[in-house]
């Protein structure tokens, strides 16, 4: 068997992701925002609906998504990525409209837009990537930091009593009644990006049938602002971040867990 | 058909947004102009178009959605009331950096803060001088009358699409809720999404077909291809200068002194002029119908044919400014204007016109000045 038998397309069992452009990741290693990115775009090219996808990037590190994501794409000012989407869900109401969001992005500046959207039942699918800081702007505190964890806007520690609790959004939206389907996955390994992707499909899936509000969280890392190595930061997430926001289905096709 | 009928100015404008063909209205209640929602609300337009009409959560939602529905092509405006254009700044910044068209409509009240419901021009400022944030600015229409209201939903969209910009219409509360006769015009088809598809295929984010990926972004991390952007943001109001400015003259022909004024201003200068006419006093008006981009060389070479110019507004002394830098001080320039929500009556403007200009010590001074330079 030589190189070109190898290759064949039937013997394939890994490739790049279609709808992936091939510019370079302007993620650091080890980030969960490229696989989320990945499997999103697997989940539209499977279901062959590119032609009639429109995606909202946010303001965040996956501000650029656009520029990896091979898609008719929007970008958003920061937070108001739903109220783009509800718009252009609006007025085609046969199109599938996706945000891409951050927890800074999703579940501070932008908290009045999620809720209203999500209370609207917009027919819009939303993934929230936390990774409990705000990354892009070098590591300060967001809604999502875990008590006790040092950010540069909390050097000695998110303190509960002046600086609140971490905020658990899916939880809350999942409480009102447009929301169809919220879920809490991660993609820091092959088997939870695989449950992850499933998710996402089930979303769109979602929309297709015009069920509203499909929140997809995952939690995920950002080994620049938590000034660890990817490594360190997968093995801090599992031990703390899924132990304040567990990972599951939260609501499914309308039904609370 | 057209149709004559007695509405409210901001009934008007709804009612000629439906009849424009606008595919989506986003907005959030604020006095004085939450009969445009209201009458669009009640007028059903789902049913008579298929227009999409929302009720946001807040004016900074209201104006994003606006953003995504221009980012898909979709012909979108919002309205709302100064306070409310506030809030929706950095939505109209992000639509002319991402060269989005859009029409936003101000109905102004007075201010600053929460200020007074009642009418006033005293978002003059933030109208013109960029509001927002960065290098940019809005075409800005400022009607005059019930009919400018119903005309200028559709000026402004074909100046929207024609720049691919937003479209800001400067109205104000006396503009707004005041009833006059307007005709209005017959019902325009809205373009289906097949139609919209063809069209504007070299940039609406509609989906990406076998087509190379549309993107709708203001950012561009590359300063080189930044200062591109304002580069072509700032031939765009090059262009609007030389092809779109829009002003009216009247009585200017005689004219000794002029009045200039915009929208409610320019009704009550209409009727002090012709008080002053009565007493002899030849006054002319020119009105600015465009903002931006302002009547500049109209009015400067006006300024070699009158004594004297009385900027008259509705606040403390804003477009003043404007028309100043226009006249390069040839004549003496003043302003009057009421402010809190008081209008002012025609008597009120003739008033200051003969203490501030036709009394004005200045005019002699620089009369002089030009003989000697003669
Ligand atoms: C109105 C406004 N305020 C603040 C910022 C600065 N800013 C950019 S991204 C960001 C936080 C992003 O954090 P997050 O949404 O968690 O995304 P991440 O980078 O962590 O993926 C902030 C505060 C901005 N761009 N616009
Ligand atoms: S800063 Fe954090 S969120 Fe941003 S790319 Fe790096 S690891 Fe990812
Ligand atoms: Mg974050």
């Amino acid at each position: 068997m030589n190189v070109l038998d190898i290759i064949k397309p039937e013997n394939q069992v890994f490739c790049k992701t279609k709808l992936m452009t091939d510019t370079t990741l302007s993620y650091c290693p080890g980030c969960g925002h490229g696989t989320a990115h990945n499997l999103t775009m697997e989940v539209i090219d499977e279901m062959g609906i590119v032609a009639d996808t429109i995606g909202v990037a946010p303001v965040g590190c996956s501000v650029l998504a656009y520029d990896f994501m091979n898609i008719d794409i929007t970008q958003a000012a920061h937070g108001r990525a739903p109220a783009v989407a509800t718009a252009i869900a609006r007025c085609w109401p046969d199109k599938y409209v996706f945000t891409y969001q951050g927890d800074g992005d999703l579940a501070a500046i932008g908290t009045a837009e999620t809720i209203h959207t999500c209370n609207r039942g917009e027919n819009i699918v939303i993934i929230f990537v936390n990774n409990g800081i705000y990354g892009m702007t070098g590591g300060q505190m967001a809604p999502t930091t875990l008590e006790g964890m040092q950010s540069s806007t909390s050097p000695y520690g998110r303190d509960s009593k002046t600086m609140g609790m971490p905020i658990k959004m899916t939880e809350l939206v999942a409480n009102l009644p447009g929301v169809y389907y919220a879920t809490r996955q991660s993609v820091h390994t092959h088997k939870h990006a695989r449950k992850a992707k499933k998710a996402i499909r089930k979303a769109f899936e979602n929309t297709r049938l015009k069920q509203g509000v499909s929140f997809i969280e995952i939690v995920s890392n950002c080994n620049s602002g938590w000034k660890m190595t990817p490594l360190e930061a997968n093995e801090w997430m599992e031990e703390h971040m899924f132990a304040y926001f567990p990972l599951g289905d939260i609501k499914v096709n309308g039904k609370l867990k | 058909m057209s149709e004559l009928k007695l509405m409210k100015g901001n009934e008007a404008l709804a009612e000629a947004a439906i009849r424009a063909g606008v595919d989506a209205y986003f907005g959030y209640p604020i006095t004085p102009q939450s009969e445009v929602i209201e009458y669009l609300m009640t007028e059903r337009p789902e049913e008579r178009t298929g227009m999409v009409v929302l009720q946001a959560e807040s004016e900074i939602a209201a104006i994003n959605m606006v953003y995504g529905a221009a980012s898909t092509g979709k012909m979108v405006m919002t309205s709302s009331s100064s306070p409310g254009i506030s809030l929706k700044l950095e939505g109209i910044s992000y639509l002319a950096g991402a060269e989005l068209p859009a029409v936003i409509v101000n109905v102004v009240r007075g201010g600053p803060g929460l200020g007074t419901i009642q009418p006033s021009q005293a978002d003059y400022f933030q109208s013109v001088k960029g509001g927002g944030h960065g290098d940019y600015k809005l075409y800005v229409l400022a009607p005059a009358s019930v009919q400018e209201m119903a005309d200028f939903i559709e000026d402004a969209f074909d100046i929207a699409f024609k720049y691919r910009a937003p479209v800001l219409i400067l109205s104000d509360g006396l503009i707004g809720q005041m009833m006059e006769k307007v005709v209005l015009k017959d019902q325009k088809e809205r373009m289906t999404d097949e139609e919209l598809i063809e069209k504007y295929d070299s940039w609406a984010a509609t989906g990406k077909t076998n087509r190379k990926r549309n993107i709708i972004t203001s950012l561009d991390l590359e300063s080189e291809k930044m200062e591109k952007r304002v580069h072509r943001l700032m031939a765009k109001y090059e262009r609007m200068e030389k092809e779109d400015m829009r002003y009216e003259k009247i009585a200017c022909d005689d004219a000794e002194y002029l009045i200039v004024a915009y929208g409610s201003s320019a009704r009550i200068s209409q009727k002090a002029i012709e008080l002053a006419r009565a007493k002899g006093i030849k006054v002319g008006l020119l009105r600015p119908i465009t903002l931006f981009p302002y009547p500049k060389q109209p009015l400067f070479e006006l300024a070699d044919q009158v004594k004297g110019i009385l900027s008259v507004e509705l606040n403390a002394g804003q477009m003043v400014e404007d028309v100043k830098l226009a006249v390069e001080h040839k004549v003496p320039v003043e302003h009057f204007g009421r402010t809190g929500g008081i209008i002012h009556t025609p008597e009120e403007v003739l008033e200051a016109l003969e203490q501030k200009i036709i009394n004005n010590e200045r005019i002699g001074h620089y009369k002089t000045r030009e003989s000697s330079i003669l």
